[in-house]
């Protein structure tokens, strides 16, 4: 389609301009992490200054921003894998070997997504207190685990329906056990689809903040509930509040870019392609 | 003919099953894990939900126990902050629905553009969405909207006006701002990637009879997006039922209960109230209100899911 110059000029102004637009809180949260408390908060706001990384380590100096950082990755890490062992068999179960029920159990494994958090808050509370799961990582990555697992097993199932059946029967022919199969030549073959699903699991888990508000408080907090803790009058201070914002985003804004066209597949059920 | 060839792939398929399936071990190990653990997750938590809405059970009143029938629920709905959350609740979602929808086709529209750089303005673009709810919430809260500090008050300052104290003057305002700006990104990555899938010569062939780009985009982009808007309406109503970081981060609910929604309340009930009764029966109402959408939106799904 041909277009002119003034209207080609034009798109390129709208569309780098929203982007800029949309993207400048999180250039603003950057810069403002290298400068001093006083820079932050100075009017005009500094575009140029000195920058300093003083505030990186008063935030570590201040709070254990590494045990909330591990915290973060133990959890989302292991929820992911937990996720991963449950819905990989049950995924190549349905892609492989359907039967009349597959159709109805995968839509309803979807529909459990649905069901509000806050809904059985009440109840998930109450067990994880008598259980004494209360700030444990244990008990949050059982819940993100049970979290993503309808995702998880979902992507996993669209991934393992390409692969041809043909290949995994020579597989069999040749003696190959189930977990033979799944584990030399399913796992190898859907790699990439496999990477995608955990990637996305993990951006899922690192940023969840409805159970790690509700159910963690110091021990077990991920970075989620410690930025929280910012929150607090006392906590007003806009370079510590950046360092430890930047720190939290960067690697997830990272895998996310990565991950764009699996995000989509997997955060709508393949309803959108 | 699409019925014949699709017949004989099921035969076929059929066939492969029985021949090889007399070798298969059953499935039913494989696939019990998961749909056990998914089973309890749904029904145990669903189930004590509901127990407890029909019961007394404060944890600070622990002498009070029992049946309570429709009691909490009768407290509920005379209860004037909870038609207030309920109100709230659908200002956010509809709010940002509109804001979200509209503003990501355009979004997609303009971004399925070539220019130079699209790439990259894209990647920006579609940023906000991986940043967490708490770092989205605080980073506006404090950098942008802060009266003295932040950078919207600099600029209301620079072109002569009043700054805005935006969470004391238009604390839901504030909030579905940045709920909006996480959102945007989502609907524009969906909306994108279906603006993408448009057949290029159906365009081509209207833009020949004449047909200039408002009418293109109302007659062939809008028609072939309608699917996928319903589908971004949907899922993110269900998320946006359950707001909750944004808020308790901002405005834990005020000033007084302008910014309290239903997640809010049911958080405020169970966990600073301690009233277990109360706040399971608000737990029913945001679960019945989440199905209303969900029973479409697995319909939605069903109709592409090939098994």
């Amino acid at each position: 389609m041909k277009q002119s110059l003034a209207q080609r000029v034009l798109i390129a102004v709208l569309g780098w301009g929203v982007a800029l637009v949309l993207f400048f809180p999180i250039f603003w949260m950057v810069l403002t992490s290298f400068k001093t408390e006083g820079a932050a908060i100075a009017t005009p706001p500094e575009l140029f200054f000195k920058p300093t990384l003083a505030s990186y380590a008063e935030v570590q100096e201040r709070a254990n921003y590494v045990l909330f950082a591990l915290n973060s990755v133990v959890i989302s890490v292991g929820g992911t894998l937990l996720a991963l062992a449950f819905a990989i068999p049950a995924a190549y179960a349905m892609a492989f070997h359907p039967t009349h029920r597959t159709r109805g159990t995968l839509l309803w494994m979807l529909s459990t997504k649905m069901l509000p958090p806050v809904g059985v808050l009440v109840p998930i509370y109450l067990m994880f207190r008598t259980l004494g799961l209360l700030d444990t990582r244990t008990g949050l990555i059982a819940i993100y685990a049970l979290m993503n697992l309808p995702i998880v097993v979902w992507m996993l199932f669209t991934f393992f329906k390409e692969v041809p059946h043909d290949i995994l029967e020579a597989g069999r022919m040749d003696g190959a056990r189930v977990w033979g199969e799944v584990w030399f030549l399913l796992l190898p073959l859907t790699l990439p689809g496999v990477a995608s699903t955990g990637l996305l699991s993990l951006i899922l888990c690192w940023n969840e903040a409805f159970w790690s508000l509700n159910l963690t408080s110091s021990g077990a907090a991920p970075l989620t509930t410690f930025i929280a803790s910012f929150s607090s009058p006392e906590g007003l201070f806009f370079a510590k509040l950046s360092a430890a914002s930047t720190i939290a985003v960067a690697p997830i804004l990272i895998f996310g870019w990565l991950s764009q066209r699996q995000l989509v597949r997997g955060l709508t059920f393949g309803a959108v392609k | 003919m699409a019925s014949a060839s699709s017949s004989t792939a099921v035969a076929e398929r059929a066939a492969r099953e029985t021949i090889v399936g007399s070798r298969t071990p059953s499935m039913l190990p494989l696939m019990a894990p998961s749909v056990i653990v998914l089973l309890l997750w749904m029904i145990v938590p669903l189930v004590m939900t509901l127990w407890f809405s029909f019961e007394y059970y404060n944890l600070l009143n622990p002498a009070t126990t029992g049946f309570a029938g429709l009691d909490n629920y009768r407290y509920l709905v005379t209860d004037p902050d909870f038609w207030a959350s309920l109100i709230n609740t659908l200002v956010l979602v509809g709010s940002v629905l509109v804001i979200t929808v509209v503003l990501g086709t355009l979004l997609a529209v303009l971004y399925d553009q070539p220019f130079p750089g699209r790439g990259v303005a894209r990647l920006l673009a579609v940023a906000p969405f991986f940043v967490m709810p708490t770092v989205s919430a605080l980073i506006w809260k404090n950098l942008m909207m802060h009266p003295i500090y932040g950078i919207i008050g600099f600029l209301t300052r620079v072109v002569g006006l009043a700054p805005v104290d935006w969470f004391a003057e238009y604390p839901m305002l504030s909030v579905i701002i940045i709920v909006s700006w996480e959102w945007l990104p989502f609907a524009l990555l969906i909306l994108l990637t279906a603006v993408q899938s448009l057949d290029h010569e159906q365009r081509e062939a209207a833009r020949m009879d004449g047909a200039g780009p408002i009418a293109q985009f109302f007659f062939i982009t809008l028609p072939h997006l309608r699917r996928a808007i319903s589908v971004v309406i949907m899922i993110e109503t269900i998320f946006l039922l359950t707001v909750f970081a944004e808020i308790f981060v901002t405005t834990a609910g005020g000033p007084g209960n302008a910014t309290t929604n239903l997640a809010f309340l049911i958080y405020a009930r169970a966990l600073l109230q301690f009233d277990v009764g109360g706040a399971s029966a608000g737990g029913v109402v945001a679960i019945v209100l989440a199905n209303v959408v969900a029973f479409f939106l697995v319909r939605s799904i069903a109709q592409r899911l090939e098994v």
